[in-house]
């Protein structure tokens, strides 16, 4: 993810999101946000009451008055444009970058003949060897290749993509370093998930997330509620013999409605997208990542998620009468030629050098299915290790007895969550070796906080119940599937849905499809298949398995966002209230001087305070907004009250505050 | 301390400490258990359901019980403005009262149909004893109506997941027989002993001591003023309401009336939390109306107790507080405290003249009104409460991160519209009605009794009583015309039915979701922090639409007196 840490607004982004945001002010573009809409006719009144004021209309106060009035608002208009653009810019740009890297490569195809990777067509075949980039997404058909994929994911390690089963995807961009492959293309061109997340963000096929219009029918009540006030106070002016100005009522009007979270609310919700593409997470819809905030139940693959792939030696455990000298010896020795990383990590363990130890004309005995058993012959002696019962087939059957605390042992071990292999020297059996999954570092961490989120995780494993449930509660999992099939991953789901949670799963199989369907919000991998990639409603490009408490995470931030800045938008009014009611009435009321808390210079200065609060607070606003509030997971009510006093509380003082300091510089003018 | 703030204080007390066992009683009534009283009523409700051929156990979804609400309403609208506009010629009339005038029988009947009580008349001269009848028995089924809407609300949060929502007739009558009555029965025996009348015989006349024969309305006062308190109505039986001595002849009825009046709103709180097992939220609910009420409450005592610098300005006495308009058997504070729950919980009777209240005491009097939650009307303030509930869990849900639920139910665009349409009725209908009559000066300014600030809160109060349901007045105002008759008509049937349809609605859609079990995310809505996020909804919302009317009528009123 650092490597995407750009700065907040680089120069080439601020430039088009300033043209972008005067290309906005298109009343048909204006019209799709009804808070900012209302103050794009508030300009276009004063725009016309500055001319009038020109012109000699008497009794509205100055023309500067009026023009300054007029060019404020413009601002506040442009300024919540800017905001939309600059994260819609931001967006396109993190998506242009992705796509950079795959322009205009040759593509070679089946018959020899070689075109531009956009002539490219879904259904066509074409042959990549090493050293070449591949021209599009696809599927491969025929072969095996590694390919580095850093371009995509950051990741410097090649990986191995093969024909038939769950690698079978190779990504545009990426770069083949050995062997040879033939894709079939998959998408046509402009259609593939990075085109259809471009698309989302350039706003063109955006369309508002459930949980956005909720909030702007909120939004909009309150500017109704206000445009109400706005305008049943002129009847009750005219009966209080006070006159207020045009440019007065509109300034109230505009003050009062939430131009804070109406500006920058599509913002907001761009900049969520953005900032899982920013994690290397391709949504294909916003509605994705408000739900992944939601997502009560986390359904994970314990292999890679939770482990590390293998498994690893950490105990011997002689029989009686053995001296554990003994055992570690017959253990290293049959371990000599092991390649495998059990075997690897079992002289880690023992913490002996093999060739320490010296054997005449060894024989190495491989692993095979049959005799679930690997050793050495040396000499006389027969060395194994291996399966339990393998081992203990080869102990009776030479007629000597399997002791009881070896199998006693063995037990335990499988109680533990872990394997146990049985080592024997000359069929006698010497003791056991305990292989134990090794639980990644920091994932018990990482299951705490999501606990603390509220989310319940559940391990998917192909392991025994018994083994299972040991990993389950070491990495402090809620809840697993053992003996995990494919239906038995939908079928979790679909009692978890039943009883009214929201589940995400990752996944990459096509037998992981139906499933990743199924899942409110599923993410599969970049490196999966395309019915997993097409089923999903998110593409992770680092195949990263713990991407989905990331994603969680932004969906979170996302509708905290949301939730905080329109508490704030809401609570400044409580400020601007007591900057423009008094100003209004002051000159007809004199004794409403009282209610002039803050002190403001003059009537004038007071409201033009009050709107330049207004117009300014967006931008300042647009970095929390592009960013979001930080999550933490501290619980509901502790988080509800900790963004109250901030948000809520700061939302009431800072207009004061900020008011009074922009009423210090106006009162040198008005 | 002063005994006249103790009185308050146990008056309060009292009625809180009666709520909660009542609340557990009321719970039990809905709930359908056995209580003590079905052997008395249950044959009659059973013969009643035989000869109107309902069948009470059916069960209604929540559009069903809407359309049965508004059919009997309509019912009992039709047969009342039959009576009101014929009732001088029909029997029970000693003081011989004319039939109403039609605009002023619309007026009258709407206002009691709706639990408003917004009295154009007075009742010595504009009522019969059929009429007063009909009213009384107005006043019991209004507040039944009113609670029977918010069982439905109680319904759709007991169960997990249902569209069948009880039945409306059953709720209804049960709260007329099981709750209404007993607690109006108690009330009018105390009333009877302190000298309240009870007779069917007109006019008494009596020769003062100065020789002069003065003419005493009587009537069937007794049996009337109970419902008035106990169902939150406020409809006085004569026109100055429980400032009359027969109305309210003493302190002690005074505390009996007041009790009356808060306990069935106070144990609706509590009946809910018992209803559907979750009694810290009632406490949750409790505390945010209780914490309103008294930030309205102590300023307002407190005013009414300093008195008027005016007046102490001409060299007056003012050591008693704030005396104009109220009487000198109940004192400032305990007028200053009845304004407050008058106002909080829509009954709208008065023991004084809210005309004469300080200026920010009638404008908190305004606020308790245009918030119209805490406590609120029996049944529908729990129901406009649950539209605040329903806003601030919205907001509070989006800054927890999830989107936001209530009770396992997620809170959508759908329930959000209903809500914020239901929000904005209220000022709407009060700053529109209050609009139009400003800039109507034809048809107002001669009904002003003052000009200036205060007028503009004599006609702001009209339209926030109105659309409150609340049917107190700032007496000022000569309010027995056509366009007064006629505008809070209006104001009041779309200020009743709309904030009974909305919420049910809204509760009725939330039922029929599918139920999410809480998790730790979840936001627990039962809290002391989700408590203060309701209140800043509601001090928001009503502050903000309020604010500049306010500040035109009691704050300008306030700054030009001090």
């Amino acid at each position: 993810m650092s490597k995407n840490n750009k700065s907040l607004f680089q120069k080439e982004l601020v430039r088009e999101a300033l043209t972008q945001s005067f290309v906005k002010l298109n009343p048909k573009i204006m019209f799709r946000n009804p808070v900012m809409f209302t103050v794009w006719i508030g300009t276009l009144v004063m725009l016309i009451v500055s001319l009038w004021t020109l012109f000699g209309a008497e009794g509205q106060g100055s023309f500067m008055y009026n023009f300054v009035v007029f060019v404020v608002l413009f601002k506040t208009l442009v300024f919540a444009n800017f905001a939309e653009a600059i994260a819609e810019a931001r967006g396109k740009a993190q998506a242009d970058s992705l796509r950079k890297t795959r322009e205009e490569t040759p593509a070679k195809l089946k018959n020899g003949k070689t075109i531009s990777s956009a002539q490219l067509q879904k259904g066509d075949v074409f042959v990549c060897e090493a050293g070449d980039i591949i021209p599009s997404d696809g599927e491969i058909i025929e072969g095996l290749a590694t390919i580095d994929e850093s371009a995509i994911t950051g990741e410097s390690a090649p990986v191995i993509r093969e024909a038939g089963g769950d690698k079978s995807s190779v990504t545009g961009g990426t770069k083949v370093l050995s062997d040879r492959i033939m894709v079939q293309v998959s998408t046509q061109p402009g259609e593939s998930f990075l085109d259809k997340m471009i698309a989302l963000v350039e706003g063109a096929s955006r369309q508002k997330t459930p949980n956005e219009i909720a909030l702007t029918i909120l939004l909009a009540g309150f500017t109704l509620v206000f445009i109400i006030v706005c305008v049943t106070l002129k009847p009750f002016a005219d009966y209080a013999n006070v006159s207020i100005t045009i440019a007065s009522f509109i300034a109230l009007f505009v003050c009062l409605i939430p131009t804070t979270i109406g500006g920058l609310l599509s913002a907001i919700g761009i900049a969520g997208m953005d900032r899982a593409l920013r994690a290397n997470v391709i949504t294909k819809s916003g509605k994705a990542v408000e739900t992944a905030g939601d997502i009560d139940v986390l359904l994970l693959d314990k292999t890679g998620t939770i482990t590390i792939g293998n498994r690893k030696a950490t105990h011997f455990h002689p029989a009686n009468g053995i001296e554990e000298k003994r055992l570690i010896k017959a253990v290293v020795l049959s371990s000599m030629a092991d390649e495998t990383p059990e075997g690897k990590s079992i002289i880690e363990l023992a913490g002996i050098n093999p060739l320490s130890y010296i054997v005449k004309d060894p024989k190495f005995i491989k692993f095979t299915a049959e005799t679930r058993s690997s050793g050495i012959d040396y000499e006389n002696i027969r060395i194994r290790k291996g399966a339990t019962d393998a081992i203990k087939n080869l102990v009776i059957e030479a007629g000597n007895p399997f002791p009881r605390e070896v199998e006693e042992t063995v037990k335990a071990i499988s109680q533990n969550g872990g394997t146990p292999l049985v080592v024997s020297e000359n069929e006698v059996a010497l003791g056991v070796i305990e292989l134990q999954d090794i639980i990644k570092p920091g994932i018990q961490e990482r299951f705490e906080r999501l606990r603390k989120m509220g989310i319940k995780t559940v391990m998917v494993t192909g392991d025994n119940p018994l083994t299972a449930k040991f990993i389950a509660e070491k990495a402090g999992v809620d809840d697993f599937i053992a003996e995990a099939k494919p239906e038995d991953k939908m079928n979790y789901i679909k009692k978890e849905q039943a009883e009214g949670r929201l589940v995400a799963m990752m996944g990459d199989g096509t037998n992981d499809a139906p499933a990743l369907a199924q899942a409110d919000v599923g993410v599969a991998m970049n490196s999966g298949t395309q019915a997993a990639k097409e089923a999903g409603n998110m593409v992770d490009l680092d195949n990263d398995p713990t991407k989905l408490i990331e994603v969680v995470e932004i969906g979170k931030q996302l509708l905290m966002t949301r939730g905080t800045l329109t508490t704030f938008s809401i609570a400044n009014d409580v400020a601007k209230y007591f900057a423009i009611i008094p100003a209004l009435f002051i000159t007809a009321i004199p004794a409403l001087q009282g209610l002039n808390i803050m002190r403001l210079h003059s009537p004038e200065s007071a409201i033009l305070s009050a709107v330049i609060f207004n117009a300014i607070i967006i931008p300042l606003l647009i970095p929390l907004a592009l960013k979001g509030v930080a999550y933490k997971p501290i619980g509901a009510s502790a988080l509800l009250r900790r963004n109250l006093f901030i948000y809520g509380l700061g939302g009431v003082l800072i207009p004061f505050v900020g008011i009074k300091l922009i009423d210090m510089v106006v009162s040198v003018f008005f | 301390m002063n005994t006249e703030i103790l009185g308050i204080i146990v008056m309060f007390s009292l009625s809180v400490l009666l709520a909660i066992p009542f609340g557990k009683y009321i719970a039990k009534v809905y709930g359908g258990e056995k209580t003590l009283l079905d052997p008395i009523f249950n044959p009659f409700e059973r013969l009643f359901y035989k000869v109107s051929g309902i069948n009470s156990q059916t069960e209604m979804n929540w559009k069903q019980q809407m359309v049965a609400l508004l059919t009997i309403n309509m019912v009992w609208f039709l047969l009342g403005m039959l009576i009101l506009m014929t009732q001088g010629s029909l029997p029970l009339n000693p003081d011989k009262n004319p039939s109403m005038s039609a605009y002023l029988a619309f007026n009258t009947v709407i206002s009691f149909v709706v639990n408003c009580n917004l009295q154009h008349y007075s009742g010595e001269t504009g009522l019969s004893y059929i009429g007063q009848y009909w009213l009384m028995f107005l006043q019991f089924v209004s507040a039944g109506t009113g609670m029977a809407a918010a069982v439905v609300l109680f319904r759709a949060f007991r169960d997990k997941s249902t569209a069948d929502l009880g039945n409306f007739y059953n709720h209804f009558v049960k709260s007329c027989t099981r709750i209404l009555l007993p607690v109006s029965l108690i009330v009018a025996v105390v009333l009877l002993f302190e000298g309240t009348p009870m007779t069917f015989e007109g006019k008494d006349s009596i020769t003062t001591l100065e020789g002069d024969v003065q003419e005493v309305s009587r009537g069937p006062a007794a049996a009337f003023i109970p419902i008035k308190h106990v169902g939150t109505n406020g409809g006085g039986f004569y026109g100055v309401n429980s400032a009359h001595p027969f109305e309210n002849p003493s302190y002690l009825t005074n505390m009996v009336e007041m009790v009356a009046q808060l306990i069935v709103p106070l144990a609706m709180v509590f009946a809910f939390g018992y209803f559907i097992c979750r009694r810290k939220l009632s406490w949750m609910i409790f505390s945010v109306m209780t914490v309103g009420f008294l930030m309205l409450t102590i300023p307002n005592i407190n005013m009414e107790m300093n008195g008027n610098p005016a007046i102490a300005q001409m060299g007056i006495d003012n050591t008693l507080g704030a005396m104009e308009g109220k009487e000198s058997r109940l004192g400032a504070p305990a007028s200053g405290f009845w304004s407050i729950v008058t106002t909080v919980i829509s009954t709208g009777s008065v023991n004084s003249m809210h005309d004469s209240s300080m200026p920010l005491s009638g404008m908190n009097e305004l606020l308790a009104m245009m918030i119209n939650a805490f406590y609120g009307g029996v049944g529908v303030g729990m129901l406009n409460f649950f539209v605040f509930v329903i806003l601030a869990v919205f907001i509070s849900g989006l800054m927890v991160g999830r989107t936001p639920e209530f009770l396992g139910k997620k809170v959508e665009a759908r329930e959000m519209k209903i809500a914020m349409v239901i929000a904005l009725l209220h000022p709407f209908l009060i700053l529109v009605g209050t609009a139009l009559s400003a800039a109507l000066p034809q048809y107002t300014m001669e009904t002003l009794n003052n000009p200036s600030f205060h007028g503009l809160s004599e006609m702001l109060y009209e339209n926030t009583s109105s659309a409150a349901n609340n049917g107190s007045g700032f007496e000022g105002l000569g309010d027995d015309t056509i366009w007064w008759n006629i505008s809070t008509g209006f104001i009041l049937i779309l200020g009743r039915f709309l904030p009974i349809i909305g919420p049910i609605a809204i509760a009725g859609l939330l039922a029929q979701k599918r139920y999410i079990p809480e998790g730790d995310g979840t936001l627990k809505t039962d809290t002391a922090t989700f408590g203060l996020m309701v209140f800043a909804v509601i001090a928001i919302v009503a502050a903000l639409a309020f604010f500049p009317v306010l500040t035109l009528g009691p704050i300008a009123e306030y700054f030009s007196l001090y």
